[in-house]
């Protein structure tokens, strides 16, 4: 072995943790790439473009904060996209046929919310591997909302209802408050709660986990659940911004979800990430995609450029931790 | 130490030769100035504590690590060996604890994979050719079994017979094994002294890394003793006694009898068992534990004690029966009898017991979170003063509490997850196996915990195979056999000869 390694290992060992460590070079590739952009587009730097590349990541950011909950503990939820187009279609009749945004909201969470829950009862009680189990529900999802929308789009929503996705607050844009907020809550929930901890253990060996007296099924039970009430919030925002709702509206939102998350550094092995990387995973997908939209790289080579950048961050990762130990 | 032995030896030339080999890892030094010779047809032993240096050794010898500094010679020749190819050219193979063999693949693929006799169609194997090959193999061992088995049907003791074939038939003259009778039973551990015996006088020099001081005398014609990466002496079984051995190893007085202050009289029960079976092949089992015992629980392998010890801390599902503890029944799922007051510390630590790459620190608080943190807000620097008192008082040899603690030692692993319910305040401990794997020093450090555990008022059921440990240590025991419990032994009542007796099969 090298002195490279010793200078690996020495310096996170007397101040910073390899997760802060992770979190600080994803800062500094989201920097890059905004200093890049800045060069080469004039309009890069201007306050409504900043503004849009937020409320973009935003919307990835709450169906992946969830999401990585669920990877920590070495699972998958394929389902959120899914979850998103039921939620916001339901959402959005009980809103057509009440009138009542609120009740609208409550009713999208937790439609959301009961998915999730599905999901982890299917992974719990009866032992189906989240991947599987998750599949499935997506189309079992896809189907119920096909079939209860028929074809048919739910149009125009209350004024105070389209603020939610669309307005702004001291000149930001109400999604953007939202996203800090469950950007802090998430961290929260993660680092400094006890449930945070012990999903970290989950995913690290489950099987230590349980004979370690953690209530693995429970807390399983609440990372999904967790997770499908985050593509309810989602299908709100959704439903508010674009002021409709279409049975195929969440088709394109999982895999950018997943890539978010593991651009994030959250390993799909469990145990390792956190939700912060996670936002700026959605932030560097976000930024890579408004710089090919601005300037003017045809969209046709979005997914691939996604799919370079997902490979790129985990195989960093895995030197990195490879290095380390 | 001087290179030179005190001893006369067989042949003038080493078949191999180490000198001064060293080799640094961030924060360790592994090996230290090791020199190491082995001639043609011996055993050689190769003794230490856990951390000592001999799997480091060993690795350096077949090529997986390569030293700092030092030099190779082979029958006197200097050679270089910077890969495992170069190992496997001089001739030099390792049978480690754990096989490398391929489990739905049979002996024959086995023995000779990525080597297979090609078939006349290419891309296939010659059947007739590598069944035929492998035989004769297995004939030269001695192993009489059809070389077409698949090797997932193998025992421990079979499939590492397949492992010795394997290097044979690759032409090895040096044999490394990493505690082989580890997990064999008493009849596998005579075939396997055969075998050896059989392949010394066929000249193969046989390094042998071992735990077992009975083995280091039955076995080995010279002993190489290891302490924190150094080369402590060399010598001769019949020179030293197994005392001065353990005192070489460990460079200290070690008590090998296990002072164990026995209470006066028993204490309140704790843990009633009655009438427990499972589906895991338990049946009708009733036992007791009362505060400040330490009752053992042995028996043969697969007689039934660690299902007793999961179906306890409920890992495992119930028939019927009752467990009453603290003078409640409990039933249900090990984070209840956690929250209880029960401990578990598995056999396998690492599947079992840790979380490999999360740090001692997480790892030591992970039980005791609720106890901790009532208010459900974790703290980090909290859990790491926690953690850094545990560290001291079980005299865990970390760096820091940062450290993860799959890189820690096996004893000091073993530490972490005792510590980790010392931390949640358990009332009663189940150790399956808690010595497993471990060296003398840590071992009667470990003895004493269990002690002071148990005077200060808890009590701890005691799974263990060496039932020289059980005698030494416990107040009572009981024997299990076939699932059932077939005796109980009190104190005086409590030896290897009644232990024995009781748990063999009467067939």
């Amino acid at each position: 072995m090298t002195d490279i390694t010793k200078d690996a290992i020495a310096p996170p060992r007397s101040f910073l943790s390899q997760d802060a460590i992770q979190v600080f070079y994803r800062l500094l590739a989201a920097l890059l790439i905004c200093a890049v952009l800045a060069v080469l587009s004039d309009s890069f730097l201007s306050l409504g473009n900043i503004l849009n590349v937020l409320r973009q990541a935003s919307l990835t950011f709450f169906i992946a904060s969830g999401l990585t909950l669920v990877v920590l503990t070495a699972g998958l939820d394929l389902s959120v996209g899914a979850n998103v187009a039921l939620s916001a279609c339901i959402a959005g009749t009980v809103i057509h046929t009440t009138g009542s945004p609120a009740l609208g909201i409550l009713t999208g969470l937790a439609c959301g919310g009961i998915v999730g829950l599905l999901n982890g009862i299917m992974v719990t009680a009866l032992r189906i591997p989240s991947f599987i189990a998750t599949y499935g529900m997506l189309w079992v999802l896809n189907g119920l909302t096909y079939w209860y929308m028929a074809g048919e789009t739910l149009h125009g929503f209350p004024a105070g209802f389209r603020q939610i996705g669309s307005g702004y607050l001291f000149g930001l844009p109400i999604p953007v408050y939202l996203l800090l907020v469950f950007l802090g809550i998430g961290t929260f929930f993660a680092q400094r709660t006890i449930w945070g901890q012990e999903i970290y253990a989950i995913g690290a060996n489950p099987v230590a986990a349980r004979l370690s007296g953690i209530p693995v099924a429970r807390r399983l039970l609440l990372v999904y659940a967790v997770s499908g009430t985050m593509a309810g919030l989602a299908s709100i925002i959704f439903l508010s911004r674009l002021n409709s709702a279409e049975a195929d509206i969440g088709e394109s939102l999982t895999l950018p979800a997943i890539a978010a998350v593991l651009i994030g550094g959250t390993s799909l092995f469990g145990g390792v990430g956190t939700v912060f990387g996670t936002f700026i995973g959605a932030l560097i997908l976000t930024l890579v995609l408004n710089g090919m939209n601005l300037l003017s790289v045809s969209a046709n080579w979005q997914p691939l450029v996604t799919g370079v950048i997902v490979i790129l961050a985990v195989w960093l990762d895995m030197k990195t931790r490879r290095r380390a130990q | 130490m001087s290179d030179a032995l005190p001893i006369e030896v067989t042949s003038p030339t080493p078949l191999l030769e180490l000198r001064g080999i060293s080799k640094e890892f961030p924060g360790v030094k592994a090996l230290d100035d090791v020199s190491f010779a082995v001639y043609p047809g011996e055993v050689h032993m190769l003794l230490g504590e856990n951390g000592a240096g001999k799997s480091s050794l060993m690795k350096v010898l077949c090529g997986a690590y390569r030293a700092d500094a030092g030099e190779f010679y082979y029958k006197g020749e200097t050679v270089a060996i910077n890969s495992t190819a170069d190992a496997q050219k001089l001739g030099i193979a390792v049978i480690f604890q754990e096989f490398s063999l391929v489990p739905h693949l049979d002996i024959a693929q086995n023995i000779f994979l990525g080597r297979e006799p090609k078939g006349r169609i290419p891309g296939t194997i010659d059947r007739r050719k590598i069944l035929a090959d492998a035989r004769r193999v297995l004939d030269s061992i001695g192993f009489d079994i059809d070389p077409s088995t698949t090797v997932d049907k193998l025992g421990v003791a079979q499939q590492q017979m397949v492992e010795i074939a394997k290097a044979i038939s690759q032409n090895a003259r040096i044999l490394v094994m990493d505690e082989p009778t580890a997990a064999l039973s008493d009849r596998e551990t005579e075939l396997l002294f055969a075998l050896i015996a059989r392949l010394k006088a066929d000249g193969v020099s046989i390094v042998y890394i071992s735990h077992r001081m009975a083995e280091v005398f039955a076995l080995g014609d010279r002993i190489t003793v290891l302490r924190d990466g150094r080369r402590i002496d060399g010598v001769r079984p019949a020179d030293v006694t197994p005392d001065q051995l353990v005192r070489m190893m460990v460079g200290r007085n070690v008590d090998m009898t296990y002072p164990r202050h026995f209470a006066d009289k028993p204490g309140d029960l704790l843990l009633e068992v009655k009438g427990l079976t499972a589906p895991t092949g338990i049946s009708d089992i009733n036992i007791e534990v009362r505060r400040g015992e330490i009752v053992g629980l042995c028996g043969l392998v697969g007689s039934g004690r660690s299902e007793v010890a999961r179906a306890i801390f409920g890992a495992d599902p119930v028939t019927s029966g009752e467990i009453i503890f603290d003078g409640k029944t409990i039933s249900g799922e090990p984070d209840l009898a956690a929250r209880r007051g029960i401990a578990l510390i598995p056999e396998s630590r690492k599947s079992e017991g840790l979380a490999l790459l999360r740090s001692v620190s997480d790892n030591l608080v992970v039980s005791a979170l609720r106890r901790l943190f009532p208010s459900g807000l974790f703290d980090q620097r909290r859990a790491q003063r926690t953690a850094d008192g545990l560290i001291r008082q079980l005299r865990i040899a970390t760096p820091s509490a940062r450290q993860t603690v799959g890189l820690l030692s096996g004893g000091n692993q073993q530490k972490v997850v005792i510590g980790k319910w010392l931390a949640a305040g358990s009332k009663l401990f189940i150790f399956d196996e808690p010595t497993r794997g471990i060296d003398i020093g840590a071992k009667s450090e470990i003895f004493a915990l269990i002690d002071r555990l148990v005077a200060e008022g808890a009590a701890a059921l005691m799974i263990s195979s060496e039932q020289v440990e059980i005698c030494h240590v416990c107040d009572r025991a009981y024997v299990m056999r076939e699932g059932r419990v077939a005796g109980h032994l009190t104190r005086s009542e409590l030896t290897e000869e009644n232990i024995v007796r009781l748990g063999m099969h009467h067939a």
